[in-house]
C-alpha cells in the first residue's frame, strides 16, 4: 500500500523581551539557577501576574508578518497540571481567543516549488521552569528546580496539517525560524531553547481524505532531529499498521542517540487541562494605534526581497534565497550592491567566498570580520583590474584575518596587477625565448601549446598579469617571426 | 480607652493626651486577658507593634504623622505580611512567612496603623462560621458558644470584643458583611477592584475583594481611605478615582430611594431578623428616605452559581500549594504522586478539599459548558438585575444573613445549610458591586446585621447612609458583656 504523511508543527518561539511576560524578572539565558525568578515566578501565594506589553507587541509582529488578523480582543486562560517545575499548578496560556488568527507562510520545496503552508494561530503563553535530574544535587537522590525559565514569553504558532513530507516539515520550520528573527521577535537560539518544536504526526493510505491517528513528538530542538525524528515515526506508524496495530494518541520523545522515538506517557496519565479564562488578567484588548504602532517599523519581509532581488537585481531564484536567509545577510548584500552596482558580482562573493568562511569559522553574519564596505572595496579593485579575480580571493582571506581593508593588502602584499606592457613585453619575450620547442610546436599549428605560455607568464608574475594583455601580447609575439 | 471612634484616638493621639506605645499596650493587654475565650488572633506581633507604636509617636512629634499614626488595627491572615507568619487559617502555611506585605497591608501601614496581629478565619476563607480554621474555631463575644460567622471572623470578634480599632477583612461571597452581622459590628466589602488583591491569598480571583471591620461607618470610612485605590500589581484593580469618603459622612440623606428586594424577605428568613431590619428601614423613613419594594429575579440562583464558580477559581488557585517550594510537605515522600497527594491531603482540610473536588469537577472535560460555562451566564442575569434595579433606586436593603449566629458546630455536618448562610451576600460578590452590613436592634441578646448594597464604585454613598442611621442609633455602640 502506498502511504501519505501528515504533518503539523507547534513552534514554540521565546520573545525577545527583557522581563518576563507576566513579572519584571530578567529573560537572560545562562544565569545560576532561580537568579531570576521573583515572588511572580515563584508562584508565592498572593502574587498576580500583569501582562508585559512588549511581549504582546512582538505577538501582534507576527500576526502581521504571516498576514493574519490580529485579535482585537484575545483571552488568557490557564492550563491546570501538576509538575514541580510549573510553580503555580498552571500555565497561563490562551486557549479560545489566541492573539493571531490565521495566516499563511510559503515555503520552496527541493525541485523549486513553492507551496503554502497555513498558519491555524499563534498565542502568548508562559514557559515552566526546569527539572534538574542530576546524579549529585544534594547528594543524590533529588530532582532540583531552577525557575529562571519559569514566566519567559513564549509565541506557540500552531500550523495546518499541511506538510506531508519531513523535508517539508523543515522547510516550514526553517521558514518560521527565518522569519521570527527577520522581524525581530526571537533570537531563536535553538541550543538555548528560544525556538522548539513539537511535531504531530499521522500516515494515512494515499488517497483517504480522513486523518490517521497522529503521535506528537515533543520537544525537537534542531532541523535534523526534526526530519529525523519524522521520518522514524513514519516508518514506525507504517510498520504497526502493516503489521496489524493500531496507533495510539500519544506523546513521544526523539531520542538522537537511538534515532528513535519512545512514549513520553501513556494516555492513561493524559492531563484533563481544566482550561478557563484566568481571573487575574483581563482581556487584552488592543486598540487600532497599538498595532499600527507595533507594525510602524516591520521590515520589508523576507519573500518580498527574494523577489525583489530577483527583478531588480536580476539574480537567480536560488541566490536570491540564500540572500534572503536572514535580514542581517540580505542588508550586508544590498550595502555591497549600493557601493559598487555589481549585483551579480556582489552575490557571488556573498554566496560564495563570504558564505564559506562563515561556516568555516562558525560565526555569524553580523561577527564577520570583513564589514560590506571591506567587501564592496575589493569588488571596486576587481572592477578596476586592479587585481584579478583569482588574487582577490587572496585579498578576501587577508581582510578576514585582519590584514586591514582590500588596499591596504593589495599594497602590503603586493598583489597589484601588473597593467604595465612594457614590463609584461619583456617577461613574454624572455619566456618565448626560453623555449624554442614549444615555440615551434605552436607554430606548427598546435594551439593548445598556448596555454602553457599563458601559465609560465602568470607563474613568473605570481599571477599577478592582467590575463588580458598577456594573451594580446602572447599573440602577437608568437605570431611574429 | 478602647470605646472611642479611630477619629477620637487620632486626635488624642496628636494631642498626646496618651501615645500610640500605651494605645497599643492597652490592646495588646486586652488581647492577652481576653482573646483566650474567643482565639481571634492566630499570631500577636507585639514586638513589631510596639515597634510601629514608637514610630508612630515620633512621626507625631515632628508633624508628619499620617491620617491612621498609631492606631492599632488587626489583619485577617490571608493578606501577606513581611515578617509575620501569614497562614491564611491553614495547616498548608503554618510555616511560612512572606517576603512581602499585600498592597492594603502596606498602604495602611504608610498612613501610620499598628499592626497588633493575623486574626483568625475559616481556612482559605472557605466557610460561614470560622470553624475551618486549623487554628481552631472562633467564639463569638455576644455568646461563647456560638460561631463569629465567617470567614473574617476572627477579625469581627476581635473588633466587636475591642481587641483592635479596627481590622481588614476580605469577601468573597459575604465574609466580612456576614460576620459582621452576627458580630454587632460595621463591615464593607467594596466594589469589585476598589482595594488591591496583591498580596492577599487568592480564594476565588474573580470575587475575592479585601474590605474594613469596624465598630462604625465613620471608623471604616477611616480605614477604607488609605486602602481603596489603583495598583498596577493587580491588573483587575479598577483605576477609578477615590473620593474622601470621611468627607462624605455627613452628606443629607433626606430623598433616599432604597429598593427592598422582595426575595430577600421570603421563605427561610427568621422573622424576628425581618422584623429588626424593617424597624432599621422604618429608621431611615424617619430620616427622609423613599422606600419601594424591587425585585432581583435571578437572586435565588446566586448560591448554585457561587458554589460552581468560587470552587472552580479556587481548585486552580490553591493548585500552588503542593509541597514542592513552600507550605507543608508530608514526611518521606516515596516519590512526586505520593508528595502531591499526601502534602495536600495533610495540609488542607475537609471543606477545602471539598471546595477542590467540585471545582476540578465543574471544569473537567464535557462539565465545563453544562457548569462553569452557565454559572458564568447566569452571573450575567444576575448583575443585569442589580442594573436594572439601580435605575429607580439609590441603594438597596435587606437582612445580611437570614438568622443571628447560630451554636458552633451546628452547621458543620450540612454543608448546604452553612453556604445558605450566605444567601443575601453572594449575589453582590457575583455583581462585583459594593456591599456593608450595620448593627441593627439585637434579636435576643444576639446582633443582627442590616444590609446595604450599592451600585459600583458608590462606596462614599453606602458610607454616608450608614452613618446618617448611626448618627440617630445606638446599636452600633453596644460591646458584648465582659468587653465592654
Amino acid at each position: 500500500m502506498q502511504w501519505e504523511t501528515v504533518i503539523g508543527l507547534e513552534i514554540h518561539t521565546q520573545l525577545a523581551t527583557q522581563s518576563k511576560i507576566f513579572s519584571g524578572a530578567a529573560t537572560a539565558f545562562g544565569a545560576p539557577p532561580n537568579t531570576q525568578a521573583c515572588a511572580i515566578d515563584l508562584g508565592l501565594p498572593g502574587v498576580l501576574p500583569v501582562l508585559n506589553a512588549e511581549a504582546v507587541r512582538l505577538a501582534v509582529r507576527f500576526g502581521k508578518a504571516i498576514g493574519a488578523a490580529v485579535a482585537p480582543r484575545s483571552v488568557f486562560a490557564r492550563k491546570n497540571y501538576f509538575y514541580p517545575d510549573l510553580p503555580k499548578g498552571y500555565q497561563i496560556s490562551q486557549y479560545e481567543l489566541p492573539i493571531v488568527g490565521e495566516g499563511r507562510v510559503e515555503i520552496v520545496l527541493g525541485d523549486g516549488a513553492v507551496k503554502s503552508i497555513g498558519v491555524t494561530r499563534a498565542h502568548l503563553e508562559e514557559d515552566a521552569g526546569k527539572s534538574l535530574h542530576e546524579e549529585n544535587l544534594a547528594g543524590g537522590g533529588y530532582t532540583g528546580i531552577d525557575l529562571n525559565r519559569a514566566g519567559t514569553p513564549l509565541l506557540e504558532i500552531v500550523s495546518e496539517p499541511d506538510m506531508r513530507t519531513p523535508q517539508e516539515a523543515v522547510a516550514y520550520a526553517r521558514k518560521i525560524h527565518q522569519l521570527v528573527r527577520w522581524i525581530g521577535i526571537s533570537d531563536g537560539n535553538m541550543q538555548e531553547g528560544s525556538f522548539r518544536v513539537d511535531a504531530n504526526v499521522s500516515v494515512r493510505p494515499l488517497g483517504q481524505t480522513r486523518f490517521g491517528t497522529r503521535t506528537e513528538i515533543k520537544n525537537l530542538n534542531s532541523f535534523r532531529f526534526i526530519e529525523r525524528a519524522i521520518q522514524f515515526e513514519v516508518e514506525r506508524q507504517i510498520d504497526v499498521i502493516e503489521g496489524g496495530g493500531t496507533i495510539v494518541q500519544e506523546t513521544r520523545l526523539y531520542d538522537p542517540e537511538r534515532d528513535e522515538t519512545r512514549p513520553m506517557r501513556s494516555k492513561e496519565e493524559a492531563n484533563d487541562y481544566r482550561y478557563f479564562p484566568d481571573p487575574d488578567l483581563l482581556p487584552v484588548e488592543l486598540d487600532v494605534a497599538f498595532i499600527v504602532d507595533a507594525v510602524a517599523d516591520l521590515p520589508e519581509l523576507p519573500d518580498s526581497m527574494r523577489e525583489r532581488f530577483h527583478t531588480q537585481y536580476g539574480l537567480g531564484e536560488y541566490d536570491a534565497s540564500l540572500l534572503t536567509t536572514g535580514r542581517e545577510l540580505a542588508q550586508y548584500f544590498e550595502a555591497v550592491v549600493q557601493a559598487t552596482a555589481e549585483p551579480k558580482l556582489a552575490a557571488n562573493w556573498v554566496n560564495g567566498e563570504l558564505a564559506a568562511a562563515l561556516n568555516r569559522s562558525e560565526i555569524e553574519i553580523a561577527q564577520s570580520p570583513v564589514s560590506a564596505a571591506m567587501l564592496a572595496g575589493l569588488i571596486h579593485r576587481i572592477q578596476d583590474g586592479t587585481v584579478s579575480g583569482k588574487l582577490a580571493k587572496q585579498v578576501f582571506e587577508a581582510m578576514w584575518s585582519g590584514e586591514g581593508d582590500a588596499d591596504s593588502v593589495i599594497q602590503a602584499r603586493g598583489l597589484r596587477q601588473i597593467t604595465d606592457s612594457g614590463e609584461l613585453e619583456a617577461l613574454i619575450a624572455a619566456i618565448v625565448a626560453a623555449n624554442p620547442g614549444q615555440v615551434e610546436q605552436y607554430r606548427a599549428g598546435k594551439d593548445k601549446v598556448f596555454g602553457f605560455f599563458v601559465g609560465q607568464v602568470m607563474k613568473e608574475s605570481k599571477g599577478k598579469a592582467n590575463p588580458q594583455q598577456v594573451n594580446e601580447i602572447l599573440m602577437r609575439v608568437l605570431a611574429s617571426d | 480607652m478602647q470605646n472611642k471612634s479611630i477619629a477620637q484616638m487620632a486626635a488624642e493621639l496628636r494631642l498626646r493626651t496618651y501615645s500610640s506605645v500605651e494605645l497599643t499596650r492597652h490592646y495588646l493587654e486586652r488581647i492577652a486577658r481576653l482573646d483566650p475565650r474567643l482565639n481571634s488572633f492566630i499570631s500577636v506581633a507585639s514586638e513589631s507593634a510596639l515597634a510601629a507604636a514608637e514610630r508612630a509617636d515620633r512621626a507625631i512629634a515632628s508633624g508628619d504623622a499620617g491620617p491612621l499614626a498609631g492606631i492599632p488595627i488587626a489583619h485577617k491572615d490571608i493578606f501577606c505580611t513581611a515578617g509575620i507568619k501569614t497562614s491564611c487559617g491553614s495547616r498548608m502555611l503554618d510555616n511560612f512567612v512572606a517576603p512581602y506585605d499585600a498592597t492594603v497591608v502596606e498602604r495602611l501601614a504608610a498612613a501610620g496603623a499598628v499592626v497588633l496581629g493575623k486574626t483568625n478565619m475559616d481556612e482559605f476563607a472557605m466557610g460561614s462560621s470560622n470553624e475551618t480554621s486549623f487554628y481552631g474555631p472562633v467564639h463569638n463575644p455576644w455568646d461563647a458558644d456560638r460561631v463569629p460567622g465567617g470567614s473574617s471572623g476572627g477579625s469581627a470578634a476581635a473588633v466587636a470584643a475591642r481587641l483592635c480599632a479596627a481590622a481588614t477583612g476580605t469577601d468573597t461571597g459575604g465574609s466580612i458583611r456576614q460576620p459582621a452581622a452576627l458580630c454587632g459590628i460595621t463591615g464593607i466589602k467594596p466594589t469589585y477592584g476598589r482595594c488591591s488583591r496583591w498580596g492577599m491569598i487568592a480564594f476565588a480571583s474573580s470575587l475575592d475583594q479585601a474590605g474594613v471591620l469596624a465598630r462604625s461607618a465613620a471608623d471604616a470610612a477611616c480605614l477604607l481611605d488609605e486602602m481603596a485605590g489603583f495598583d498596577p500589581r493587580d491588573s483587575t484593580s479598577a483605576d477609578v478615582a477615590v473620593p474622601d469618603y470621611v468627607d462624605a459622612l455627613d452628606d443629607d440623606i433626606a430623598g433616599l430611594r432604597i429598593g427592598l428586594p422582595k426575595e430577600y424577605f421570603g421563605e427561610g428568613l427568621d422573622p424576628r431578623v425581618a422584623a429588626s431590619v424593617q424597624d432599621a428601614i422604618k429608621e431611615y423613613e424617619r430620616l427622609g428616605a423613599k422606600v419601594k419594594e424591587i425585585s432581583l429575579p435571578n437572586s435565588p440562583l446566586s448560591v448554585p452559581v457561587y458554589y460552581v464558580v468560587a470552587p472552580a477559581e479556587c481548585s486552580s488557585n490553591l493548585a500552588r500549594f503542593d509541597g514542592v517550594r513552600y507550605g507543608h510537605r508530608c514526611e518521606n515522600p516515596k516519590d512526586l504522586e505520593d508528595l502531591y497527594k499526601r502534602s495536600r491531603a495533610e495540609g488542607f482540610g475537609a471543606e477545602v478539599q471539598r471546595r477542590i473536588m467540585i471545582g476540578t469537577y465543574v471544569l473537567s472535560a464535557g462539565y465545563y459548558d453544562a457548569y462553569y460555562l452557565k454559572a458564568q451566564q447566569i452571573r450575567q442575569l444576575i448583575a443585569a438585575d442589580f442594573a436594572r434595579a439601580f435605575e429607580e433606586v439609590d441603594v438597596i436593603m435587606g437582612p445580611t444573613a437570614p438568622t443571628t449566629a447560630f451554636p458552633l458546630g451546628a452547621k458543620m455536618d450540612d454543608p448546604v445549610a452553612m453556604y445558605l448562610n450566605d444567601i443575601y451576600t453572594i449575589a453582590t460578590n457575583l455583581a462585583g458591586l459594593p456591599g456593608m452590613s450595620i448593627p441593627v436592634e439585637p434579636v435576643e441578646g444576639l446582633p443582627v446585621g442590616l444590609q446595604i448594597i450599592g451600585n459600583a464604585f458608590q462606596e462614599a454613598r453606602l458610607l454616608n447612609v450608614a452613618h446618617r442611621f448611626q448618627h440617630v442609633t445606638h446599636w452600633h455602640q453596644g460591646a458584648p458583656s465582659g468587653f465592654e
